[in-house]
């Protein structure tokens, strides 16, 4: 799994939540490209360079740069321990620092700098940072840089994730359930079709991963076989079922308010078996009677 | 402090952990009895304690320490506790000049910038000075809480910023522990809330929730206990352990139990 979220190089972008850590698969990744010898340029604004570099041996710490935005980020102490420039200073100037032979930039984490810089100037740094300006055709493979972002989600609207997200190549979405984690991923690999893979994994204690299995879903206890399903229509005080006479009688009943051709026919020629009505009308002194039919003039 | 909680999150002031930023999160309930348990934890631990008290006066706190062992009066005499009274210092803020820097500096801007000046009272008060006598043991910040730095309009950004620098300090420099107190309003449009109390959540490495029981007020059950241990300090213990709990508050003790368990038969 992580060497396909490291195959496709560009913006690799972690999300995770308070519930679902990402840092522990960012430092995995992280352990995975300081294996395959590359340098690996960690800006880390969340936690402190002997957090971080906790659990690695020696030979992934030798392989590891750590620019410090922990200690100091605004500038608040006196004298300052901050990293010149701020955190967007700081950003760029890991563009410049890996000019030569492929790395990995690893933001711990993207949700620090989005609160700290503005949306639009950070997504051009991103773009900047993972090479994203020049064709894949011109890109050496020893030239390409992966950057590595943790995002804690809940932390942003919907428009900044949103911005992020067209930005990655990757995007790996930590979930889990039952105590065990997933990652849900997209690959967007150019001229393709976006892929997604869902993956259950581990993260052991000297930061290599392992796969693991979907787990099961604790079956629903079983239904009740012992009592038999009581038929509620049983002993009841009124009858629900219909004879074959009275099915028949009912199906072949007209509604009062359907109208059919039959019953067309029935009113324009009222027939001899219809009763017949008379209206026996008293007119008043004041009545104006018009023998006139008053539908005359309707065009019907 | 409450024994019984001691019990829970495996702990004793003799042995406490150093370096962690503690969480204390209420929802629907009133969590502040975590603060009066932590005061009175850390001063019995023999910590120099910082206590940026923002919502009730000194003699409430000092009442309710009197009743769980401590005095605060005593401990702020002889330099272990400083406290920094809000509800005092607020409207002192605004009969001094303004060029002396004052913790609640923002009150007196026209847009609440940033929690610099309360952070540097906070390193003023716990940087530890060598002078020969008897250290303390480590240094302790302790915050009720910081739900009332965002209604008097500061940003979360900002709070995020101000528990950012006194992790790196206390916690990370001076191998300390930070406590503070955050409430969740529940509201689905308070998105400054639910910033501010995400944000702490994934620097903290260990979560108190008190929350409500979700049917309603109970006389013998005062809410429900969620402690979640995260970012484990060492590599090789579990991540991410949760317990839960029901707990009834007394006048000087609290009584947890199992959620399962009825609560009579404590």
């Amino acid at each position: 799994m992580l060497e396909s979220l490291l195959a496709l190089g560009g913006l690799v972008l972690l999300r995770d939540s308070v519930e679902w850590e990402g840092r522990s698969l960012l430092k995995a990744l992280v352990k995975k490209s300081a294996l395959c010898g590359e340098q690996v340029h960690v800006l880390g604004c969340e936690v402190s360079e002997e957090e971080f570099r906790e659990g690695f041996d020696s030979s992934i710490n030798n392989r590891l740069v750590y620019h410090d935005l922990f200690r100091d980020p605004l500038s608040w102490s006196k004298p300052g321990k901050a990293l010149p420039g701020g955190p967007l200073e700081a950003l760029r100037a890991l563009d410049k620092r890996t000019g030569s032979g492929p790395a990995t930039i690893a933001l711990d984490s993207l949700s620090w700098l989005l609160h700290h810089l503005p949306c639009p100037i950070l997504c051009q740094t991103l773009h900047a940072l993972s090479r994203q300006d020049s064709c894949p055709g011109d890109t050496l493979p020893g030239e390409q840089v992966r950057v590595l972002g943790l995002l804690h989600e809940e932390l942003h609207g919907p428009g900044p994730l949103g911005a992020l997200s067209s930005l990655a190549q990757t995007e790996v979405t930590l979930s889990g359930t039952m105590g065990q984690a997933s990652a849900h991923i997209l690959y967007r690999r150019p001229r393709q079709r976006p892929t997604l893979q869902t993956q259950w994994f581990s993260i052991l204690p000297d930061f290599s991963l392992e796969l693991q299995v979907e787990p099961l879903l604790e079956s629903q206890p079983p239904s009740d076989l012992h009592t038999p399903s009581v038929d509620p229509t049983t002993h009841l005080t009124f009858n629900l079922h219909l004879s074959k006479k009275e099915r028949e009688a009912k199906d072949s009943l007209t509604l009062p308010f359907q109208f059919s051709s039959e019953k067309q026919q029935a009113l324009l020629r009222p027939g001899l078996g219809q009763a017949t009505s008379h209206i026996f009308y008293e007119p008043d002194a004041y009545d104006d009677l018009d023998q006139e039919d008053p539908d005359d003039d309707l065009d019907v | 402090m409450f024994p019984e909680l001691n019990n829970l999150l495996n702990t004793t002031p003799e042995g406490a952990e150093q370096g962690k930023l503690t969480l204390l999160c209420d929802a629907k309930t009133d969590g502040s009895f975590l603060v009066h348990h932590f005061l009175s934890f850390y001063l019995k631990a023999n910590c120099k304690v910082c206590f940026v008290a923002l919502v009730q006066s000194f003699s409430h706190y000092n009442m309710v320490g009197q009743k769980l062992g401590v005095s605060l009066t005593t401990a702020r005499e002889r330099g272990q506790l400083v406290v920094l009274e809000g509800l005092k210092s607020a409207v002192d803020i605004f009969f001094r000049p303004q060029e002396e820097p004052h913790p609640l500096q923002f009150l007196r801007e026209a847009n609440a910038g940033d929690l610099q000046p309360l952070y540097a009272f906070v390193r003023d008060a716990l940087e530890p000075v060598d002078c020969g006598e008897a250290a303390w043991r480590c240094p302790v910040l302790l915050v009720d809480d910081l739900s009332v730095l965002l209604s008097l309009g500061v940003g979360p950004v900002a709070v995020l910023d101000f528990v950012h620098y006194c992790r790196a300090t206390v916690c990370r420099e001076w191998k300390g522990n930070v406590v503070a107190l955050v409430h969740d309003s529940g509201d689905a449009e308070d998105e400054e809330s639910d910033v501010l109390l995400n944000g702490l959540s994934h620097q903290s490495h260990l979560i108190l929730r008190a929350e409500g029981l979700a049917t309603g007020f109970c006389k013998d059950v005062h809410g429900q206990l969620r402690i979640l241990w995260r970012r484990p300090l060492q590599p090789t213990t579990p991540r991410d352990r949760s317990l839960t709990y029901q707990y009834k508050i007394q006048d000087k003790s609290i009584f947890c139990c199992e959620p399962s368990s009825e609560p009579y038969s404590l």
